[in-house]
């Protein structure tokens, strides 16, 4: 295990602009009790991944509140991530094929993890299935563990949840994404959004000029509608779907439909369903379909920015927090009623969800039929992530966590 | 200027969301959660939305309501569901008990509507509150106004809505104090008459910013 040191300062006050003077007031106030008390955050990876994606922005956050954080990555070899990926699809519900190896293989690797470094911070946050096993190290009665847990357990494989719930149970807590995500468990559990960052390049402001440019680049007319959907290509994602629900909308108004994700290059799937999506658009000239380098946040942004209605038609999904990108720009989102979207979009007050690729179609045109509404949605989302999804209100939950936690004890 | 005695004090609230371990996919099981879950979790549907979706103002007052029109589709349980006023109450135990009373005539009226299964299922959650003093406090009406022109939306949220559940009583801690600190009782009943249904925290505050305004060009 090795302690990620790297992060550069986050001056709190950046975000006085954006959220008010009093919420950072608050976050201070809800701080001070805590101040100089130890935290250790615990995952898999420094770097890629939603989670370390947090950690990077959350950790000098909480340096600025005076927290004594530290940030600690799990080591492990080729066999450990192996198991762990297999783990990780078994719990949302792939099939697994049991094999006691694997489960001797996670156990060896935590505790080696154990042996290098005392976890004996007064807070112990240990993030996903792969470090959970770390809890058996912990001495009695000395501090406060809890279970940070970003995926969906909703219909888990029972041979690995069963597994990973020994140990889970002997957690103080345990925090989920959704409700639906949790499981019947004997400790108590709360609700924890993910966050996106307002301040981040993938949701700055951004000048005029660089989103023209942008189109320009990928030959976007920014005087036309622009329908627009972020993901990777994936049937989960269900970009074929989105290209049906355009040529519906398409028969009502002019439009332009952009596709984007990450390159497919490296992902056998993902070719595959790029030939399919390309296929679908079958050289239509108004679809445009973009594969980003994997780390393109300023392109994203500007798309999103640029974008007339930004849909996320996806099949299943995790939390989502494209849907909180597009809504944090006051963006109108139509939506799949799936995994943790239904969250962020609130039905006709924060966007539209749908269930079909004639109801996205439907809300798509009810949209640019009635721009007024569209406006009013989009002002709304962004109130709701403001208060909901931003990493200012993660670090808040977290802090009122380890209130609860002290005052409990 | 009047100077009260017992100084107004600021404090904040932070809520964790606990996540329960009922459910309801139709409205007969709504009608069961809500007989049988906690009082926290009757406040959480009720009282904290209101917090945590203040930026809505039209449709939108508590989550059965919310619920039971998006996913139930039926659009005359929701209008009374969402009619009930949480200022109309003094104790979670009345407003459950009307909350109970809505549904479940409904349910009797419409048995056939009461086992249709919902498009998603809802979780009772409970709200966990924390609250922290923020070091500030008025004895002035001009520090009063001072102190919540200040606050953060929770801030605001716990002093004038979550309050009035805390006091027993049907008004909240900008109005208490006010009449009782300050002996302002008119401007308390005004203050105590903005309706939190219809506008957002962010216009509720203008409009007592307002109020304190008119009372301060007074003095």
């Amino acid at each position: 295990m090795s302690e990620v040191l790297a992060l550069g300062r986050i001056p709190l006050d950046d975000y006085a602009e954006l959220l008010g003077a009093g919420e950072i007031e608050e976050l201070r106030a809800l701080a001070a009790p805590l101040r100089g008390r130890s935290i250790q955050m615990v995952n898999s990876t420094a770097v890629g991944g939603g989670v370390a994606e947090i950690l990077t922005r959350l950790v000098p956050l909480a340096e600025e509140l005076d927290l004594n954080i530290k940030w600690e990555v799990m080591s492990g070899g080729e066999d450990f991530f192996e198991v762990t990926k297999a783990f990780h699809n078994a719990l949302h519900g792939a099939p697994y094929h049991t094999r006691q190896k694997d489960f001797d293989t996670f156990l060896a690797y935590n505790e080696k993890n154990r042996e290098r470094l005392p976890l004996d911070a007064e807070f112990v946050v240990i993030h996903d299935p792969q470090p959970a096993a770390l809890i058996e190290g912990r001495k009695p009665g000395t501090n406060h563990w809890v279970w940070r847990c970003h995926i969906d357990l909703s219909h888990p494989n029972r041979t690995v949840w069963d597994f990973l719930e020994q140990f889970v149970s002997k957690y103080d807590g345990a925090m989920f994404s959704s409700p639906e995500f949790s499981r019947q468990l004997p400790i108590p559990q709360y609700l924890f959004y993910p966050a996106i960052d307002p301040l981040s390049e993938k949701n700055c402001e951004l000048d005029q000029e660089f989103i023209a440019q942008v189109l320009a680049r990928y030959q976007i007319d920014p005087q036309r509608t622009i329908l627009t959907q972020i993901s990777r290509f994936d049937r989960l994602k269900d970009p074929v779907g989105v290209i049906r629900a355009y040529r519906i909308v398409k028969r009502y108004f002019d439009c332009q439909l952009v596709l984007a994700g990450g390159s497919a290059s490296d992902d056998p799937e993902g070719a595959i369903v790029l030939k399919e999506v390309l296929r679908e658009a079958d050289g239509d000239p108004d679809i445009k379909v973009l594969e980003l380098p994997a780390w393109a946040p300023l392109e994203v942004n500007a798309l999103q920015r640029a974008s007339t209605v930004v849909l996320q038609k996806s099949l299943r999904e995790g939390f989502g927090l494209t849907v909180s990108e597009a809504l944090w720009k006051k963006k109108p989102v139509v939506a799949s009623a799936v995994g943790g979207i239904p969250i962020q979009i609130i039905h006709k007050h924060t966007g539209l969800l749908s269930h079909s690729v004639e109801g996205t179609a439907y809300q798509i045109r009810f949209l640019l039929s009635h721009p007024e509404i569209a406006v009013k949605l989009g002002e709304h989302g962004h109130e709701h992530v403001k208060e909901n999804f931003l990493i200012t209100q993660k670090l808040k939950r977290y802090l009122t966590l380890f209130l609860t936690l002290v005052r409990g004890s | 200027m009047n100077t009260a005695e017992t100084p107004f004090e600021f404090v904040t609230v932070s809520y964790l969301t606990r996540i329960g371990n009922q459910s309801a996919g139709t409205l007969a099981e709504l009608l069961t959660g809500l007989e049988h879950c906690s009082d926290a979790s009757i406040f959480h549907h009720t009282f904290q939305t209101l917090g945590s979706h203040h930026f809505l103002t039209e449709g939108f007052s508590n989550d059965f309501a919310q619920w039971v029109l998006s996913d139930t589709n039926r659009n005359d349980l929701a209008e009374q569901l969402a009619a009930l006023d949480i200022r109309d109450y003094v104790s979670i135990a009345a407003l459950r008990s009307d909350l109970c009373r809505v549904v479940a005539d409904y349910c009797m009226t419409y048995p056939h509507f009461a086992s249709q299964s919902a498009l998603e299922r809802f979780y009772f959650c409970e709200s966990v509150e924390v609250t922290v003093p923020l070091g500030r406090n008025a004895r002035t009406l001009d520090e009063f106004r001072q102190g919540i022109a200040l606050l953060s939306h929770a801030g605001f949220y716990f002093h004038f809505i979550s309050s009035r559940l805390r006091l027993q009583l049907r008004t909240n801690d900008f109005s208490h104090w006010l009449a009782d600190g300050l002996g302002l009782r008119t401007l308390a009943e005004s203050v105590n008459n903005i309706d939190i249904y219809t506008n957002t925290l962010d216009s509720t505050r203008a409009k007592l910013l307002r109020l304190i305004d008119r009372e301060r060009r007074k003095a």
